[in-house]
């Protein structure tokens, strides 16, 4: 070989061929070329379907995400009011902040990035930056690619016409694998604990869980929840309504969580072992607490820790209040509450049962012996229909009869039941009568999915057989000559949309009377409170505003002294808000006796 | 006389497209008698920031290990993990993964083509299959969303499926590229100037390759036939026909030819892919990132690159993170032991055509 080889030296000038070939590369005149349409351009963001819940955040393995507050969006339940922005500079393009975006909002457009001298360029908030960016998304998970487990592991529950028959409990629990699973599903979000009235510190035990840690868990949920165990039967969760994952998917089962996480402990023996929570030296200073339910044993119970002297009065035999007599064993049984109630007594609780105040023992002497006290009653009295016949035998109030069916008292219903209303109280009343083998039905004044009952109970209800007619406006209770309950009249309602763009109105259809037999019928359209037992002064320094305490921020009622929570304070009328309640005023009371 | 002997710092950048690094010669004349390579340019530390991603952010990492093989490293990634966990990937993913690995070979022979000549003064050919490869290109961003760093073959499978009549595009670019390949022949192996210039230059015997665990083309070159793909198949290598080629003599025109070959052997892949690819899902999912663990345990996974066998130890201590990621690259060996031992007696002008040939790549050296 050298370099005088004909073929080798002339070869390489065939390249002249392609001398006046139209390029290729760069077009003349120049046009722009269209990103394809899985692109990884710039992000956009639709604002309105973003929760702010920092997922993409999260995920970034650059750290290129910040969520950052943006006018004109504020926070609200289920909504931090943050939205992400990107750092340019850090971004890689990977979009996996797309693929793990729990509502879908988040995706990646055709936009290329671009050279400018601006330096602050590079901070891109999307969809504020580039409002019109929905007109040319590319990647995205539209396509149904997604990173978020949408599917709940499901509950595994007695079948409907099986529980009917018993009071034994309807749901049987996660077992260790299912609660692994359900807990891997949580984004850590923390919109949860936002909305939970208590705050609890959700993803942090569901995290625990989901590592295979379970007394951590526990301990986690006991630094501000005294009854975990039964919120994690019969809480309202809110937490579940604002979960992020429930926007495109099922939420992730916190409540059940807990509870499993609870029902590891098997006694409360077990729990104190694994809780070990610091108890602080008697402080000497005392605490009343009028009323054993949720508020006030929580109240009591981190009262207690803090060193102070707490004494609990309970008109009833057994602690839980409304837990205890309000909702029915198949969903609380009373060994669980039991050994709840046992653990904060084993702390040092002490509580006065059958001890009601302002009959066995006067608010005066209690608000003298003690340096505060906190008054958590609930609402222990039922408001009446208000229609003809209530008075008839049979005819009875829904959270009565729960009182006295939990008590182990006898009542009679017959074989035929009607229920006023739509909550949680008429759905337990109902499934209860169910199991004593009546056939219920449910009147409800507006449709069923106005009901403010819980979904899950609602479901377990019509699985059980109880049947519903909504729209329906009782008007009268008809009784034989005996004055027992004979019949129940009532009229259909017609839906009629509210002018100030509130709910719909349920408006009556004249003429549409309609009777229905019955032996017994139960109203459960609501309850209020009975404070009789502030006598004297008391009646006055403790004010009471349509029929609740006025209280502040610390739950301090208009007497400094005085505390309250629970039902008797709070509108939402749930378990987790007066646990808030007691918490709160128990720091309250800490910070006033003790200065901490 | 004897000249006295002068130091030359060659680098960082070099004609050729290798990437970033010092290579400090001892030379007497233009004649080279020790070379020392001096890398720190690109190091990055991606090995250890893996330790502190999740299994899931270090899958993005992974590309960036070397630009012009991304996706060999996304594949060997992919592989560990789903070793050590046992996930199962569907049929259709794997004849995927193998039509991106070898689209991938394909666009950084290209790279190669323009760097090798680039190397040399030669500079037509750069331009011809450079403006080639965009259309690979095209096709990864149509497939997915990126041009360079694709991010797509992850754990459990492939990020998306094929776009509607993207076979059909990927097909017309093969023959296309097919075509063009000859015309580089034209230029650049009935070229005189290119014989002169890699003929008997940069010598690698047999005997070295064997002693310096040299891999790939490199390999390849001195006559010695090996490659994972049909030594250790993984996806479905083992269902396909192709062949290995190989050229004797170990300098840089037999490693050239070696890669001329291969080049036609990818574009024989890719059509045997998209002729015999499934139907079927294209992704076993993973559980949510943020709570996925791997069970304890390891895995070393071997890949054949375009610079030649890569392998990936991976190793997970049951917790959220890769406890280690290690790469043995094969850019690591060509680059810095095998390449300071043939500059030795070479001729300065021929400095960055060897690290070329030798599959130089400082951001793999350096990680």
């Amino acid at each position: 070989m050298s370099f005088f080889d004909l073929k080798d030296t002339l070869r390489p000038f065939t390249a002249l061929k392609q001398f006046g070939k139209k390029p290729h590369t760069i077009n003349y005149p120049e046009k722009t070329v269209e990103a394809s349409d899985r692109y990884r351009g710039l992000h956009y963001n639709d604002l309105d379907d973003c929760i702010g819940c920092g997922n993409c955040s999260t995920i970034c393995q650059n750290a290129a995400i910040d969520m950052i507050k943006i006018d004109g969006i504020e926070g609200k339940n289920g909504d931090s009011g943050l939205r992400p922005r990107v750092d340019n500079g850090r971004c890689c393009w990977c979009a996996l902040c797309v693929e793990v975006c729990p509502t879908g909002s988040l995706s990646l457009t055709k936009d290329y990035n671009y050279v400018t001298d601006d330096a602050d360029a590079f901070l891109w908030t999307p969809g504020v930056d580039n409002p019109d960016g929905k007109d040319r998304i590319s990647f995205s998970t539209a396509d149904g690619v997604s990173l978020n487990d949408f599917k709940r592991i499901p509950m595994p529950e007695l079948e409907g016409m099986e529980r009917v028959k018993s009071f034994a409990e309807a749901v049987i629990g996660y077992n260790e694998e299912q609660a692994r699973a359900e807990a891997s599903r949580c984004i850590s979000c923390a919109l949860c604990t936002e909305a939970c009235p208590d705050h609890m510190h959700i993803p942090e035990y569901i995290n625990a869980i989901a590592r295979g840690n379970d007394a951590d868990a526990l301990r986690i949920i006991y630094d501000n929840n005294p009854l975990p165990e039964m919120c994690g039967k019969v809480c309202t969760r809110r937490c579940e309504d604002v979960c992020a994952i429930a926007v495109r998917g099922e939420p992730v089962a916190i409540r059940w969580l807990k509870r499993y996480a609870t029902e590891t402990a098997l006694t409360s023996e077990i729990t104190r072992e694994i809780v070990n929570p610091e108890i602080k030296e008697p402080n000497g200073k005392k605490v009343g607490i009028v009323g054993a339910g949720p508020s006030g044993l929580t109240a009591a119970y981190y009262l207690a820790l803090r060193g102070f002297d707490v004494t609990i009065y309970e008109a009833n035999a057994k602690a839980g209040g409304m837990t205890m007599y309000g909702i029915p064993k198949y969903r609380l049984p009373l060994e669980s509450l039991d050994k709840q109630i046992e653990y904060i007594e084993k702390i040092g609780v002490n509580i006065k049962y059958n001890t009601k105040v302002g009959k066995d023992i006067s608010f005066e002497k209690i608000y003298k012996e003690n340096d505060a006290v906190f008054i958590g009653v609930g609402f222990p009295k039922a408001w009446t229909l208000g229609i003809d016949g209530e008075e008839s035998k049979g005819s009875m109030q829904a959270v009565n009869y729960l009182h006295m069916i939990n008590a182990d008292e006898n009542v009679e219903i017959g074989d035929k039941v009607a229920v006023i209303g739509g909550g949680n109280v008429a759905i337990d009343a109902a499934r209860v009568s169910a199991r004593f083998g009546a056939e219920v039905t449910i009147l409800y004044r507006r449709r069923i999915e106005d009901m403010p009952a819980d979904w899950e109970e609602i479901e377990g209800a019509e699985d059980e057989g109880i049947n519903m007619v909504p729209q329906a406006i009782p008007i009268k209770i008809h009784s034989d000559n005996k004055g027992n309950v004979k019949s129940i009249e009532y009229l259909l309602a017609e839906m009629v949309p509210d002018e100030r763009g509130g709910r719909p109105k349920p408006v009556a259809i004249e003429g549409s009377n309609t009777i229905m037999e019955v032996t017994a019928v139960m109203g459960a359209i609501g309850q209020q409170g009975d404070y009789s037992f502030l006598e004297g002064e008391y009646e006055e320094k403790i004010k009471v505003d349509r029929g609740r305490f006025a209280v502040n921020d610390d739950q301090q009622t208009s007497d400094p002294k005085v505390f309250a929570g629970g039902d008797a304070v709070n509108r939402t009328a749930d378990a987790i808000s007066a646990i808030a309640d007691g918490l709160r005023a128990c720091k309250a009371i800490d910070k006033m006796l003790v200065g901490n | 006389m004897r000249e006295k002997a002068t130091t030359l710092y060659i680098g960082p950048q070099h004609p050729g497209i290798t990437g970033n690094m010092m290579v400090r010669l001892k030379v007497e004349g233009d004649t080279i008698v020790k070379a020392t390579t001096e890398v720190g340019y690109l190091h990055r530390a991606f090995e250890k920031l893996q330790e502190k991603r999740n299994w899931l952010q270090s899958f993005t990492l992974m590309c960036r290990f070397c630009v012009p093989e991304t996706d060999p490293m996304e594949e060997s990634y992919a592989r560990a993990v789903e070793t050590i966990e046992g996930r199962e990937v569907p049929e259709r993913a794997k004849y995927i993964r193998v039509m991106v690995l070898e689209l991938a070979r394909l666009a950084s022979f290209m790279l190669w083509y323009g760097g090798q000549n680039g190397s040399l003064g030669l500079y037509t050919i750069g331009q011809w299959s450079v403006g080639d490869r965009n259309y690979i290109l095209d096709l990864f961003e149509e497939l997915t969303g990126g041009r360079v760093y694709h991010m797509y073959i992850w754990p459990g499978g492939v990020r998306r499926d094929l776009p509607k009549g993207f076979e059909q595009r990927v097909l017309k670019t093969m023959d296309y590229i097919e075509k063009r390949l000859d015309d580089y022949d034209d230029i650049m192996f009935n070229n005189a100037i290119f014989k002169k210039r890699t003929q008997g230059v940069g010598i690698v015997d047999k005997e070295t390759a064997i002693e310096y665990g040299v891999v790939g083309a490199v390999l390849r070159g001195t006559g010695i036939k090996s490659d994972i793909r049909i030594d250790d198949p993984y996806e479905v290598y083992d269902k396909l026909d192709f062949e290995v080629p190989t050229a004797e003599g170990g300098d840089i025109w037999a490693r050239a030819l070696v890669r001329r070959q291969e080049a036609r052997q990818s574009i024989r892949i890719v059509r045997q892919v998209i002729a015999d690819m499934p139907e079927g899902s294209v992704y076993n999912r993973i559980p949510n990132p943020q709570k996925w663990t791997l069970p304890k345990g390891d895995a070393y996974v071997r890949t054949e690159s375009v610079r030649g066998e890569i392998g990936l130890y991976v190793a997970s201590d049951g917790g959220l993170y890769p406890r280690r990621v290690h790469l043995r690259g094969a850019a690591y060996v060509h680059g810095i032991t095998l390449l300071e031992d043939v500059l030795k007696g070479s001729n300065v002008a021929d400095v960055s055509a060897i690290m070329n040939s030798l599959g130089t790549c400082p951001p793999e050296i350096e990680r």
